[in-house]
């Protein structure tokens, strides 16, 4: 029982990081209507950011400029590259991103090499036992980060004029720019604040039991578009239940791979996959995705 | 008819007549002449040239994004081995003669595309994209655990295929004094296969269902007010495109002998992406000359990475020059769209002389999007 209590505590941690990707994924959808597939090259930029600067300036300050050096190349994606697509295909700004990401992966994949890189979080190893559970701090740490991220995230959205104008976008762009809301900034925002979601997301990707920041960790970061989709593209709500029940599925079918051997080794790392087909099946716009209604 | 010909700038005597039949004849002696990594260059890129025809059918033409080709393609290869296999090597194999096996491979790889339908025909855009996404990794865990089937990590060894009772293996035939070994027997079967793949696709985007796919992308409500089944023409072309796939793959395992996992991963997928876009997406001309781009550039980076500036061999340090071609094929896919929206194929259709010819099927990056009701846009 308490083995279960592990794998659920450690998944629900899990599933809080993909939420933060996901958050950032959906951001973007709903402020610009592109779907980045740059995405975890961003995520990997601010990783690498940190663990470059970490030795240097300590891991808080380096923390801080990873999430900056992410949500830059985040804006700088935004204002060189989709900004002068504006207007375009969607399906076509897609391949725009997948080209972006083609070339960050590169740069950054090239930049890490073989090498697996120490982020110098201050958690180190060390568990936490309570009632016979033992659980990393760093799961501990990412689950308040994630959940205190998260909620400022949620009631910035609903509060401040940037959410305001952020939703009105995604509402209909024409209308919100008739209002004088000017969508180049709303849509740079979406990608910034993404990049710098992600940047945190990275921090705990690479923390213990991860060994640290290496070529991989953007196919770990890969599973937070499972989480957005089966979520719902275009909700917020839709994201972080998207991302637990990714990180759950994940921790529980990596925790009893034992007992799945018949599914052969690594199920864990197809998991995600599994059940965003099987949501999709049922619900093709997602548990809370807005389900498409045409007027002709 | 004659508007059909006229349409594609085929006149007798039209200097696109002359220019394509000098191609196709230095195309048929050129096996005379290169040596065997040439050749071998030239079939991946055919290879891949028949893989962006599919996945341009898919995309290009009806607007689905697939980020799942690869797998389609490692059905192909890997079906072409199971079927063709005779079990020596420990590992299943039906050992069927190599053309059925090659046949069946590629009828496989559409059962594959088929059994994914209940999701392809129902899901749009980037729902269908991430979709897609899962297979790559579906067939990745597949490979790597039936062992039986696939070999695991380290592949298998891909049997010879045969028609006619010519072996297109190694053992040596002279034609006119030179030696014909694999790459050069396959040459031909390869430039036969795209020859094919390449009129088919055009008869297909030419004719009714053309016109039905690419009113689908432009509009899929108005489609199906003008009673085309949208549900089954989106089945149909990810199983026609799974089909292409399938034989690309046929021709890669034919060409490398070896299967081996790695290849068909993500990396894969986007680079056939890259094809269709830099090519010119919804042209056949297009993805053939994205294909060859995308897949022949990292080889002459790689022939000639000590010749040129800031490449250098892989493992000394600098920018190997399978980076180097990642750089310059995902700047490619930026800046075309930027740029050059239609990709190579209109660059050859707005040439001097034939002023708007219109070459291939309007592209979707110049459909106005205002005109699109809000809900389509997601």
């Amino acid at each position: 029982m308490s083995t279960f209590a592990e794998f659920l505590i450690n998944g629900i941690s899990l599933g809080s990081i993909y939420a933060l990707i996901a958050l950032g994924f959906v951001v973007i959808f709903r402020a610009t209507e592109v779907v980045n597939f740059a995405h975890a090259s961003l995520l990997l930029a601010g990783g690498y950011v940190t663990a470059v600067l970490h030795d240097e300036l300590g891991f808080w300050p380096a923390l801080l400029a990873g999430v900056a050096g992410a949500a830059v190349v985040g804006a700088a994606v935004e204002f060189f590259v989709m900004r002068r697509h504006r207007g375009a295909d969607h399906s076509v700004l897609a391949i725009v991103t997948i080209g972006v990401d083609i070339l960050l992966a590169t740069e950054l994949t090239r930049r890490i090499g073989t090498d697996i890189l120490s982020l110098g979080d201050p958690w180190g190893d060390s568990v936490v036992t309570v009632g016979g559970v033992t659980v990393a701090e760093t799961r501990i740490a990412a689950l308040l980060a994630a959940g205190l991220l998260i909620t400022a995230f949620l009631l910035a959205f609903r509060y401040t004029s940037w959410g305001v104008a952020m939703r009105a976008a995604a509402e209909n762009q024409e209308t919100a720019a008739l209002m004088g809301i000017r969508l180049g900034r709303v849509s740079i925002g979406a990608w910034a604040v993404a990049g710098g979601l992600a940047a945190v997301a990275a921090l705990f990707l690479t923390v213990f039991p991860t060994p640290g920041l290496e070529r991989a960790t953007s196919l770990a970061a890969l599973k937070a578009f499972p989480a957005a989709i089966l979520g719902g593209l275009d909700s917020t709500t839709g994201a972080l239940v998207g991302g637990l029940l990714v990180g759950v599925t994940e921790s529980l079918a990596t925790g009893y791979q034992g007992d799945l051997a018949f599914l052969g080794r690594g199920i864990g790392d197809l998991a995600p996959y599994l059940v965003m087909v099987a949501v999709l099946l049922i619900r093709p716009a997602g548990l809370f995705g807005t389900k498409e209604l045409a007027r002709v | 008819m004659s508007e059909t010909l006229a349409r594609s700038g085929l006149r007798v005597g039209s200097p696109a007549v002359y220019g394509g039949a000098a191609a196709c004849l230095v195309l048929l002696v050129l096996p005379f002449y290169l040596d065997r990594f040439w050749l071998q260059a030239g079939l991946f890129a055919m290879a891949a040239a028949l893989g962006a025809i599919g996945i341009n059918l898919l995309t290009g033409a009806t607007g689905q994004l697939s980020m799942g080709h690869a797998f389609f393609l490692a059905v192909g290869a890997y079906g072409y081995c199971a079927f063709a296999g005779d079990g020596a090597d420990g590992l299943a194999g039906l050992g069927l003669p190599g053309w059925l096996a090659a046949v069946l491979a590629v009828a496989l790889s559409g059962l594959a595309g088929g059994v994914f339908s209940p999701i392809a025909g129902r899901l749009r855009g980037a729902y269908l994209g991430i979709a897609t996404l899962a297979l790559i990794f579906i067939g990745q865990h597949v490979l790597f655990n039936a062992h039986d089937l696939t070999g695991g990590y380290n592949g298998r060894a891909v049997p010879p295929l045969s028609l006619f009772g010519l072996t297109f293996d190694d053992t040596e035939l002279l034609v006119a004094q030179v030696p014909f070994g694999a790459v050069e027997k396959l040459w031909y079967l390869g430039l036969i296969l795209l020859l094919g793949g390449v009129l088919f696709a055009r008869g297909v985007l030419r004719g009714r269902p053309g016109r039905a796919m690419n009113a689908i992308r432009d509009h899929r409500i108005a489609a199906g007010v003008m009673g085309i089944p949208v549900a089954r023409y989106r089945a149909a072309v990810f199983v026609l495109s799974s089909m292409y796939a399938g034989l690309a793959g046929v021709l890669l395992a034919l060409v490398f002998q070896r299967t081996v996992p790695e290849y068909f991963g993500m990396a894969l997928s986007l680079e056939y992406l890259a094809m269709i876009v830099i090519g010119g997406l919804g042209s056949v001309a297009g993805a053939v000359a994205g294909g060859v781009f995308v897949s022949l550039l990292p080889q002459l980076l790689n022939r000639y990475s000590d010749a040129l500036p800031l490449v250098s061999a892989p493992g000394t340090g600098g920018i190997a020059p399978g980076e180097a071609a990642r750089y310059l094929y995902g700047a490619a896919v930026v800046a075309v769209v930027l740029f050059l929206p239609g990709g190579l194929a209109r660059l050859a259709a707005r040439r001097p002389g034939k002023p708007g010819s219109g070459k291939g099927p309007k592209n979707p990056t110049h459909t106005p999007t205002t005109n699109e009701p809000s809900g389509e846009a997601r």
